[in-house]
């Protein structure tokens, strides 16, 4: 301890900010060493390298739907008919009402994430959209959710039009 | 904050442990730094288990996949390289730590009554570690790993009578395989949290007899002083230290204690043509080589390890201290230490010509210092007792001890 402080024990000294300097120090050196190890926790290169998928439409029917893989994730496209088209275009009164304009790039053509998003299940395709089996959610062609215990629409993954007849599912990451 | 430190206080000794077991602890004034190694020990072994947890998150223990998934650690993993690294290099800093906490105990009598306890569980600490950090060496599936493990598990074959049963039994096949591995796997992952356990004990014991101090006397009152801030300063110091040297063989020579043909993967058909323990394994290799007969050479490496327990009976000297205020033991001391040099060099060579004798000699001197060692501390304790301590010494002993009488009648 300095004079200064056993003379005036009050004021904070040299033993002070040495004690907090090397508090900061040591804290920030923890954090700094704690990194490493909670990102190597986040998806490695390799699974970030997965994660877009590319998708032929060309073997859709008209009124047909297909489940394909995207990041280990099931993704319902669906080709839809005028009339399919037509029906999801009057209605917009659902739980989480959004026109199907902006659920589609182009009307033909849905694609969503298969997951129902209550808990996680994937719904399957019933004749007027799909219906979750887990606990009974149904959601209708453009997967807007119309009953159910489940709170929103099926998500919308980001996807572009490559060509006419291919799509890439996802964004490149990392 | 202290309403919340009674409640815990009337349920559970908190209050009472922080004060008498870190803060206020009694800690002789004159450690050295030679006293730092126990705390670094006990770093280490956080580090590993840390490291290992995470590592263990990416690596598949299977013959087919092993040796893929530590590349795939150390190219895809977010900082993968960096965790492995450390673990390997935590592996060799963790040896070479706890041999100079040894030394340290063998030099200044560390081992002596009281201690004999702390010097017996850290003997079960070191075979627990040693048994570790082999088992952890066959998990990255390379060359060197597989041969390593095909010798070590084949010195079990000198088992009386049924040891080629033994030898199956242990690897799970009639080779190294897949059944080693996820057993060595499992095995590996267990450990460390045994070795916590007997640091747990190792520390119970040493905070019923104290620390030892290089002077070997026992140290009243006066002479002692609080853990907290004195020795949290001075091994958070030695602890920096450390971690420059640490992080310097993490960063630029992480390859530096891996065998370059361990980055070759498994093969059972082809042995590399030298193939050598890790660092922290050439002396006892050694003396394992140096003995031409199986059963032999197994025992005598053996006995190379475990003989360290016998310590506190071989040495039969009344004078306090170590090393310190005995030219005899001190003189013991280092020609041991040169001779474990000498015989982790000739381990690390190919066993031909004159490093077989030099082998053979190192080891003949290696248990020859402790067979010595009864007769030379009796010679010694006549020859310093009749010729006299140095004055300062003598001084110090008595008054140190009539401190401690002073205070043991009050206390009556």
């Amino acid at each position: 301890m300095s004079d200064d402080e056993v003379k005036n024990p009050e004021k904070p000294g040299r033993r002070y900010f040495l004690e907090t300097v090397t508090g900061v120090v040591a804290g920030a050196g923890v954090c700094g060493a704690a990194w490493p190890f909670i990102s190597s926790m986040n998806p490695s290169t390799d699974v970030l390298a997965k994660s877009t998928a590319e998708v032929d439409l060309g073997d859709i029917a008209v009124g047909e739907a297909k489940t394909v893989e995207w990041q280990g994730k099931p993704v319902f496209i669906l080709h839809r008919t005028p009339e399919q088209i037509a029906e999801v275009r009057k209605s917009v009164d659902t739980k989480d009402p959004t026109p199907d304009e902006q659920r589609v790039q182009k009307p033909e053509w849905l694609v969503v994430v298969g997951l129902c998003t209550h808990l996680g299940c994937v719904p399957s395709r019933k004749d007027k959209g799909w219906f979750c089996p887990c606990h009974g959610s149904v959601y209708d062609n453009s997967g807007r959710i119309l009953s159910g215990p489940a709170p929103k629409n099926l998500i919308l993954p980001e996807y572009e039009f490559l060509t006419e007849n291919r799509i890439l599912i996802g964004k490149k990451e990392g | 904050m202290s309403k919340l430190m009674s409640w815990v206080d009337a349920r559970f000794p908190l209050s009472k442990f922080i004060k008498e077991d870190l803060t206020d602890y009694p800690t002789p004034r004159n450690l050295s730094y030679w006293w730092n190694f126990g705390f670094l020990a006990g770093f280490v072994l956080v580090l590993q288990i840390i490291s290992g947890i995470f590592l263990a998150m990416h690596y598949k223990a299977d013959a087919s996949l092993a040796f893929d998934s530590v590349e795939h650690i150390m190219r895809e993993v977010n900082y993968g390289w960096l965790i492995r690294y450390v673990h390997s290099t935590g592996a060799s800093a963790f040896f070479a730590v706890i041999f100079i906490h040894m030394a340290r105990t063998l030099y200044y009598g560390s081992y002596r009554a009281p201690r004999e306890l702390m010097w017996w569980t850290g003997q079960g600490l070191l075979l627990l570690l040693m048994a570790t950090a082999f088992m952890g060496y066959l998990l990255p599936w390379g060359q060197m790993s597989y041969w390593g493990a095909q010798v070590i598990t084949n010195l079990f074959r000198a088992t009386p009578f049924i040891g080629d049963e033994v030898v199956v039994w242990l690897r799970g096949g009639f080779s190294i395989g897949d059944a080693t591995l996820t057993r060595f796997f499992a095995l590996h992952y267990l450990f460390p949290f045994l070795i916590v356990a007997v640091v747990l004990i190792h520390l119970v014991a040493l905070h019923s007899v104290k620390s030892s101090n290089p002077s070997g006397i026992n140290l009243a009152e006066k002479d002692n002083i609080p853990f907290h801030p004195y020795f949290t300063a001075k091994d958070f110091y030695g602890l920096g230290v450390f971690l420059i040297i640490f992080c310097y063989f993490v960063f630029f020579m992480p390859q530096f204690f891996i065998e370059a043909d361990n980055n070759i993967p498994a093969n059972p058909l082809k042995t590399p043509t030298h193939i050598v323990p890790e660092w922290y394994f050439l002396p006892f290799y050694a003396i394992l080589r140096s003995i031409p007969d199986l059963l032999g050479g197994v025992i005598a490496m053996g006995l190379s390890v475990m003989i360290f327990a016998a310590m506190p009976f071989l040495d039969r000297s009344s004078i306090p201290g170590g090393a310190r205020y005995r030219p005899f033991y001190r003189v013991l001391f280092y020609v041991f230490v040169i001779d474990v040099i000498v015989l982790g060099y000739v381990g690390a060579k190919p066993p031909t010509g004159v490093l077989v004798v030099v082998g053979q000699v190192s080891t003949f001197i290696y248990f020859g210092l402790f067979a010595l060692l009864p007769f030379l501390s009796i010679k010694e304790d006549k020859w310093l007792r009749k010729r006299g301590l140095p004055a300062e010494v003598d001084v110090l002993i008595k008054s140190e001890s009539e401190e401690i009488e002073k205070k043991a009648k009050k206390n009556t």
